[in-house]
């Protein structure tokens, strides 16, 4: 019985694990992406609360509605009532709508407190500047700075790049060098759009992030992401004829595999990626293989 | 309110009716250049106005069939192709080109449908006909003010069409910064003529709308019969009032900003320009100070046109009249407050966005008080279902279902996630597409046999109805799901996992479009069977003042004033 339970709990789990994996957009998608961080954690979760208040005031208007076209149409209810004024149900659909807003706000305000207080101290600060129609990353600090352009991955160079998997690299999601940041560390991320361009927006579903590249500014926010994966965002201002075709794409590594990473990334960005798709990609064949022989 | 005492007048409306059958008698001897192009009169200009709306709507329909055409499936469908027929690019260049004008086809679907459609059909249009009506005047204050102000659409229409052929960003046609022209991409981003046209397309139908504006405030306050006082005036012209003082006072920033925006890309200022001490986000404050007022500007005149309806047809006066009135007076107040909502991303200080959420919160519940109000005028009522009646009833459902999606895009936590996604787009079209055009066809079949003396058919009515209900309803609901999934608006390739509510939400717009022919077929055959309408067609419930006279009403109504009780 307990083996059985665990059996159970162990595929629900892995059903959850499955759909935890969920960095980008999966077909027929009906709500919120899955969290990779605190913040979206918080999101996700104030979503389905403002459901459930949401949900209930349209469901209640749809009930009045069909009450009032069934019980009052003319054949039901010849003569009409000349009733215009009820004091009480008018004070009570003014405070009702108050009260609900009340249990609205203390989540929301929480929630936005969360987002806007910047954490102390981060692990690590990375500069993002928009240009039409690419990303540049600048890591702060260090000896040598690492600082590569990412591009959308152009299909005649996928196969150059290893990136031929369009499940794990989708159609305009995927690009050339992701920006690449340790798992369970706090970042900071600076925003701006180079100086003599126009405004984007960064932004990353998973991380429950979207903050614009204005020129001339620089925002700052922050994330921690808590799963190791590969998650994709895309620019959220209209830039120009190129604004569907400028993705944003985080890979969430190890501490080891980003010092690895960095170490390489500050004289070779190319090398470093490839060296570590092939610690993170390289694993997973052999992963299924094991799977398929345990069964 | 003015409607039922004003039945007591009913003997007197005749009179007047009577006498004004000999003068339009004299009237018809207007050439049709003088009665059509030189008109003084509300009630014909209105009907330009109403024409005008048609033909924009048509246009800005076809613009967003175009652009659902080329969202039906990933990838580049259409408009590389349709790049290559209007502009001649080839091969690549087609490409880029199509890129390029699907940014066109948004800015222009929007601007479009907001102020040559909307605008034109609930203020210039049916406001323009009935509020003297309504409020028994015989015209407007201003009746060659009037005039004027409808002259000015065709041109800056015309602007905006020509802005679409003329250069914009470097070997680009068009506007493509969408309706808000953010700087830079506006100015530098955009160096060709068409942004300058696009402007004065928009300085011109303002100053078209400030015109209307000011008509509309001296004519209701200054022009009412005698007896009715402010609080006895039907809702139509309390909402008309009331979007008349947002146009007079959002409009004028809007031409501002624009102005400085002209002067950036022409005459080196740098008012938006951070490389000589501008702000882009300057124009944003300023551009939504007017935005937020307009978005209630294209709402709040279907607030007015849905309470008579669903008073006419429950037979019942409306529920809570003062709240209602005031209700709307708020809605317009808050809604010059709470303007940086839009701008939630673009690095607002902690304060401010809470500041903007309170403020936004706050809107929620003289909108619940309209919304229940409407509902409990139907409550004990005797309903009749008859074509506008529907509308409106699809009007309130829809019109709530868009108002709790906009209480969640309030909450700028929330909002981090769903800022510039589809959900917004769902959002505002079912405020906007399903509310205030829901609003307008309600208005359109509620007054047409009063405009034109012939009853339209129930038959063609209520089909246009479900097809546009089935339709427009598939074009935005799973458009919730691509935004909540994070698909970025303005798009016009996307990856493909979100292919299939993409597919239905096209198949929606097609039925959509079906129902834009129905009602076109509808208005036609109405004219062609000519079914003798009757002065009042609704019945005991139609208690304003237009149903008093004729159908369609004489030249010059009103000339002896009817007197309110």
């Amino acid at each position: 019985m307990n083996r059985a339970y665990a059996v159970m709990t162990g595929l629900i789990c892995l059903l959850f694990a499955s759909a935890a994996a969920a960095d980008k957009p999966v077909d027929w998608q009906m709500g919120l992406q899955q969290a990779a961080t605190p913040i979206m954690r918080e999101i996700r979760w104030f979503e389905q609360y403002t459901l459930w208040f949401i949900v209930p005031v349209t469901l209640l208007v749809l009930a009045l509605l069909i009450y009032v076209v069934l019980k009052f149409r003319a054949s039901a209810n010849p003569v009409p009532s000349r009733t215009s004024h009820n004091t009480m149900i008018e004070i009570v659909w003014t405070i009702g709508p108050v009260l609900i807003l009340f249990f609205l706000a203390i989540p929301s305000f929480n929630l936005l407190n969360a987002q806007l207080q910047i954490p102390q101290n981060p692990d690590l600060t990375i500069k993002a500047t928009a240009t039409q129609w690419l990303w540049s990353y600048e890591y702060e600090g260090g000896e040598n700075p690492v600082s590569f352009d990412s591009y959308l991955l152009k299909d005649e160079d996928r196969a150059a790049a290893g990136k031929e998997d369009r499940s794990a690299y989708p159609r305009l999601l995927a690009v050339d060098n992701e920006m690449v940041v340790p798992v369970n560390k706090t970042v900071r991320l600076l925003e701006t759009a180079a100086p003599t361009d126009v405004i984007h927006a960064f932004a990353m579903p998973a991380f429950g992030l979207k903050i614009d590249a204005v020129p001339g500014r620089l925002n700052e926010t922050w994330f921690h992401a808590e799963k190791e994966g590969l998650y994709y965002g895309q620019c959220s201002e209209l830039c120009g004829k190129d604004h569907a075709f400028m993705p944003i794409a985080i890979r969430v590594v190890s501490d080891e595999q980003y010092a690895t990473w960095l170490a390489t990334a500050a004289s070779d960005v190319p090398a470093a990626n490839r060296a570590l798709m092939a610690s993170v990609d390289g694993g997973k064949p052999a992963v299924l293989v094991a799977e398929t022989e345990s069964k | 309110m003015a409607g039922h005492s004003a039945h007591d007048d009913h003997a007197h409306a005749r009179t007047s009716h009577d006498d004004a059958h000999a003068h339009d008698h004299h009237d018809h001897k207007l050439s049709f250049f003088d009665r059509w192009f030189k008109s003084t009169n509300h009630k014909d200009i209105g009907t330009l106005y109403l024409m005008f709306a048609i033909m924009a709507g048509i246009v800005g329909g076809l613009m967003s069939v175009a652009m659902r055409m080329e969202l039906q499936e990933p990838g580049i469908q259409i408009f590389h192709g349709l790049a290559a027929m209007v502009y001649g690019f080839q091969g690549d260049a087609a490409i880029d080109g199509g890129k390029h004008m699907f940014n066109v086809f948004t800015t222009a679907h929007a601007l479009v449908m907001i102020f040559f459609m909307v605008m034109p059909a609930l203020i210039g249009g049916f406001a323009n006909w009935m509020i003297p009506i309504m409020i028994g005047a015989p015209d407007m204050a201003f009746p060659r003010l009037n005039n004027i102000s409808f002259w000015l659409l065709p041109p800056a229409f015309l602007l905006l069409i020509l802005s679409m052929f003329v250069e914009g960003p470097a070997g680009a046609y068009g506007v493509g910064g969408g309706w808000t022209l953010y700087p830079p991409f506006s100015s530098t981003g955009m160096p060709g003529p068409a942004v300058d046209l696009a402007i004065f397309a928009l300085h011109v139908s303002g100053a078209s709308s400030i015109l209307g504006a000011i008509n509309f405030i001296t004519t209701i306050l200054n022009m009412r019969a005698p007896g009715m006082t402010l609080h006895k005036m039907p809702l139509f012209a309390w909402s008309v009032l009331v979007t008349a003082f947002l146009l007079l006072l959002s409009l004028p920033v809007l031409a501002g900003a624009i102005t400085m925006l002209l002067t950036d890309r022409n005459f080196g200022t740098t008012f938006f320009a951070p490389e000589g001490g501008g702000d882009p986000i300057l124009y944003q404050h300023l551009f939504w100070f007017f935005g937020h007022p307009e978005v209630y500007i294209l709402i709040l005149p279907g607030f007015g046109i849905v309470s008579h309806i669903v008073s006419t047809f429950s037979r019942k006066p409306v529920f809570g009249y003062l709240g209602m009135a005031y209700a709307m007076v708020a809605i317009g107040a808050v809604g010059f407050i709470v303007w940086a909502h839009h701008m939630y991303t673009v690095g607002l200080s902690l304060d401010a966005q809470r500041y903007f959420v309170f403020a936004t919160m706050v809107i929620a519940v003289p909108t619940g008080i309209k919304i229940f109000s409407w509902i409990a005028t139907m409550w004990g009522g005797s309903l009749s279902f008859r074509t506008p009646m529907i509308w409106a009833i699809g009007f309130i459902f829809l019109f709530t279902v868009g108002g709790v999606t906009g209480v969640q895009l309030a909450n700028a936590g929330l909002d981090r996630s769903l800022h510039d996604t589809y959900y917004v787009v769902a959002h505002f079209h079912y405020v906007l597409s399903l509310g205030a055009v829901f609003a307008i066809f309600a208005a359109w079949y509620y007054w047409f046999p009063k405009m034109s003396g012939y009853m339209y058919s129930e038959t063609l009515g209520n089909l246009h109805f479900w097809v546009m209900f089935i339709g427009v309803n598939l074009v935005f609901f799973p458009q919730h799901f691509l935004g909540l999934a994070g698909m970025p608006r303005r798009y016009i390739d996307y990856p493909d996992a979100f292919a299939g509510w993409n597919y239905v939400s096209s198949i929606g717009s097609y039925i959509s479009f079906v129902g834009v022919l129905i009602f076109l077929y509808c208005v036609w055959e109405a004219f062609a069977k000519k079914r003798v309408a009757g002065d009042n067609p609704w019945g005991e419930g139609a208690s304003t003042l237009e149903w008093q006279l004729s159908s369609p009403p004489p030249f010059h109504q009103w000339e002896q004033l009817p007197r309110i009780k």
